[in-house]
């Protein structure tokens, strides 16, 4: 999948996103690049607080401000600057051309109004349909994403539903008006695994079937094995390698994309073996460290990864990582534990 | 890790026909345990796994009487500690511990982590002075903190730092058995392989029983030496996590195996998934006959009437199923 400027629906460059604290500036977003093509899911994986989600509510400008603030950088979809775009045009953009999908199905359905006609305001405000015919477009999406008898769930409040079906319904919600690109923050985090399966087939039946981009915001490797076709991997704010979801599995190169491989333990193999952990944990976001941020926790950091963030070390058109140890001088140096391709 | 031998241990736990119902407002009851049987082998990690709502946690509790039984017995050490009076009670309770999910909600910040892992001490009587504060500074060691974070509050750490304060105020009177409840599920993969393999140091070096309560089945099959798997208040199947993993008897694992997606692009690719239809039926009215009929494709009548018993079908490989043979 070469980077084709003409697929390319969504183009984030150099985004730098802080908020501004009594304690003082959290600097959560420090300069991440990415870019998802049409049709296709992009993986964005790292653990919590390395900015991820933060990340994704700043390309739908949801970002309170204050405290909050989108100190440099853009974000290009479809020819449109969303960061330079007043809440007005921004209005007509999310939910209709952009949609998000939430962790918590529980808090981010409104409790005192019907499925149904949460279904239909994006209906009404965007495509302006009648009542009546966003209501039949409301069953129909409910049928879509799999709820059984959908003319009389659409009647019903979201405490009717268990939490795999509200999460199907928040998913009705974001694809009522067929948007471009879906941004999905955990959307099975907070489900159970045979349901986690049910959401993840339904996304990727919706994504082949409209041709939908979806980015999905995930710490489980898993789901990005069974998901994505990029990946991109974060840490402390900042993109640290980039690559086809084959390069990083198969052929990761940074130290923390080998650490999170690693220390999950696999279903399908049997070696009793000990977990290898990374040591540590990720710095305060507060004073970031001024070189490379994941010096402090890697067993190959140089005297170099502490004085300065590394440029970007492409390997092919798609896969680039930032690290030192690319550098020409650097010893050579291995995944130890390297994945081998089918779990052999 | 090399693989325990169990088959000689004798039982530290024998569970008999295990039952704790709740009374959910009039005339209904929640059936979150519903009858089971099992056995928990000195110093094995017996791996509990299941979807949220299935009774996994009311298990472990029920188990070392934090809730009382409604039904059936459980036998620690020989003693049947659902019949125990309050001086027996407090013995056994020097006996067991417990680890929690949230390492935030289970520290009480207004203590310093010192007086938090020293409670249990004081309230047994057990080292007093100079000598609960050396065993303190021991433990805040053994558990990969040092010493000077005994007078520190709990807000002061992380995730993973507070989940081995709670591990060592559960080693703090020396327990034989420890019921791990969802341990690993608030913190980050980086840090949950830290805190297991502590788990798993500890238990070589002290010889401890777990009950590992999760539903990542892949950290389950990682730490467990058994696993048992529950569905609406029921054992569906246990065996040895090797067993469990090659050779899945009932359906219900089998489509939970299915489901769990595995770290690697060509494995997914190559995949055939089963997807079960609809939602856990609610223990309020659970189905009649097998708990798990309803979602089962392979449910024949003899399912829809009579609740299957768990059967030993090999050695040592126990499954709930009527059509397993």
């Amino acid at each position: 999948m070469a980077r084709d400027k003409s697929r390319v629906l969504l183009d984030v460059k150099d985004l730098r996103v802080s908020f501004d604290t009594y304690a003082g500036e959290v600097q959560a977003v420090r300069g991440v690049s990415f870019y998802v093509n049409k049709g296709e899911a992009l993986a964005i994986v790292g653990e919590s607080g390395c900015g991820k989600s933060v990340t994704a509510q700043s390309t739908m400008q949801l970002i309170p401000m204050p405290p909050g603030r989108i100190k440099d950088g853009s974000v290009m979809f479809n020819g449109k600057d969303l960061t330079k775009l007043t809440d007005r045009q921004m209005e007509s953009v999310r939910g209709s051309e952009i949609s998000m999908i939430f962790q918590d199905p529980m808090t981010s359905l409104n409790p005192t109004m019907k499925v149904g006609k949460q279904i239909m305001e994006g209906l009404i405000k965007h495509q302006r349909m009648s009542k009546s015919e966003a209501k039949k477009k409301a069953i129909e999406m409910l049928d879509v994403v799999g709820i059984p008898n959908p003319d009389k769930r659409v009647e019903q409040y979201p405490h009717e539903f268990s939490g795999g079906m509200r999460q199907r319904a928040m998913i009705a919600i974001a694809l009522a008006c067929n948007p471009k690109l879906l941004i999905a923050d955990e959307p099975t985090t907070a489900l159970d695994v045979t349901i986690q399966a049910q959401i993840l087939d339904l996304m990727k039946g919706l994504q082949r079937d409209f041709d939908t981009s979806i980015i999905l915001i995930t710490h489980d490797l898993g789901v990005v094995a069974d998901m994505a076709q990029r990946v991109v991997v974060m840490y402390a704010g900042k993109v640290i390698e980039s690559g086809t979801l084959d390069e990083i599995f198969y052929d990761g190169q940074h130290p923390y994309t080998w650490g999170l491989l690693n220390s999950v333990p696999r279903l399908d193999t049997n070696a009793k073996e000990k977990l290898i952990p990374i040591e540590g944990t990720p710095p305060d976001l507060f004073s970031p460290p001024k070189g490379c941020p994941f010096a402090a926790r890697c067993d190959y950091a140089m005297p170099i990864c502490r004085e300065e963030m590394p440029e970007e070390t492409f390997l092919t058109e798609d896969h680039f990582v930032k690290c030192w140890l690319q550098h020409e001088m650097a010893p050579n140096i291995e995944n130890p534990t390297k994945i081998k391709r089918g779990g052999k | 890790m090399s693989e325990k031998n169990l088959k000689d241990r004798k039982n530290l736990i024998e569970v008999k026909n295990l039952k704790k119902h709740f009374k959910v407002g009039r005339n209904q009851i929640l059936k979150a345990v519903d009858g089971i049987s099992f056995n928990i082998r000195e110093g094995e990690t017996l791996g509990l796994v299941g979807e949220s709502g299935c009774g996994k946690s009311t298990t472990g509790r029920t188990l070392i009487r934090l809730y009382e039984a409604t039904d059936g017995d459980v036998i620690f050490d020989g003693m049947n500690i659902h019949k125990l009076n309050r001086k027996e009670m407090k013995n056994f309770a020097k006996q067991v511990q417990m680890i929690f999910q949230d390492p935030y909600a289970s520290l009480n910040p207004r203590m310093t982590v010192g007086d938090i892992i020293g409670e249990g001490m004081d309230i047994h009587n057990i080292r007093k002075g100079k000598e609960r504060t050396a065993k303190i500074y021991e433990l805040l060691e053994t558990v990969g903190l040092n010493r000077e974070h005994a007078s520190r509050f709990p807000h002061e750490f992380s995730g993973g730092q507070r989940q081995r304060i709670g591990i060592a105020r559960a080693l703090s009177i020396e327990p034989k058995f420890i019921v791990c409840d969802e341990p690993i599920s608030a913190l980050d993969v980086s840090i949950q392989a830290q805190v297991v393999n502590l788990l798993e140091d500890l238990q070589e070096k002290m010889g401890l029983t777990y009950l590992f309560i999760a539903h990542d089945l892949s950290m389950v099959k990682h730490i467990s030496d058994r696993i048992a798997v529950m569905y609406l208040g029921a054992i569906m199947e246990i065996t040895t996590s090797k067993h469990l993993y090659e050779e899945p008897l009932h359906p219900y694992t089998q489509a939970l195996l299915s489901a769990i997606p595995i770290p690697d692009p060509d494995i997914e690719r190559s995949r055939n998934r089963i997807i079960l239809e609809g939602d856990v039926p609610s223990p309020i009215n659970p189905p009649e006959g097998c708990k798990f009929q309803k979602r089962c494709k392979y449910a024949k009548d003899i399912c829809r009437e009579k609740a299957p018993e768990l059967r030993e079908v090999k050695p040592d490989h126990f499954v709930a199923c009527h059509l397993v043979k």
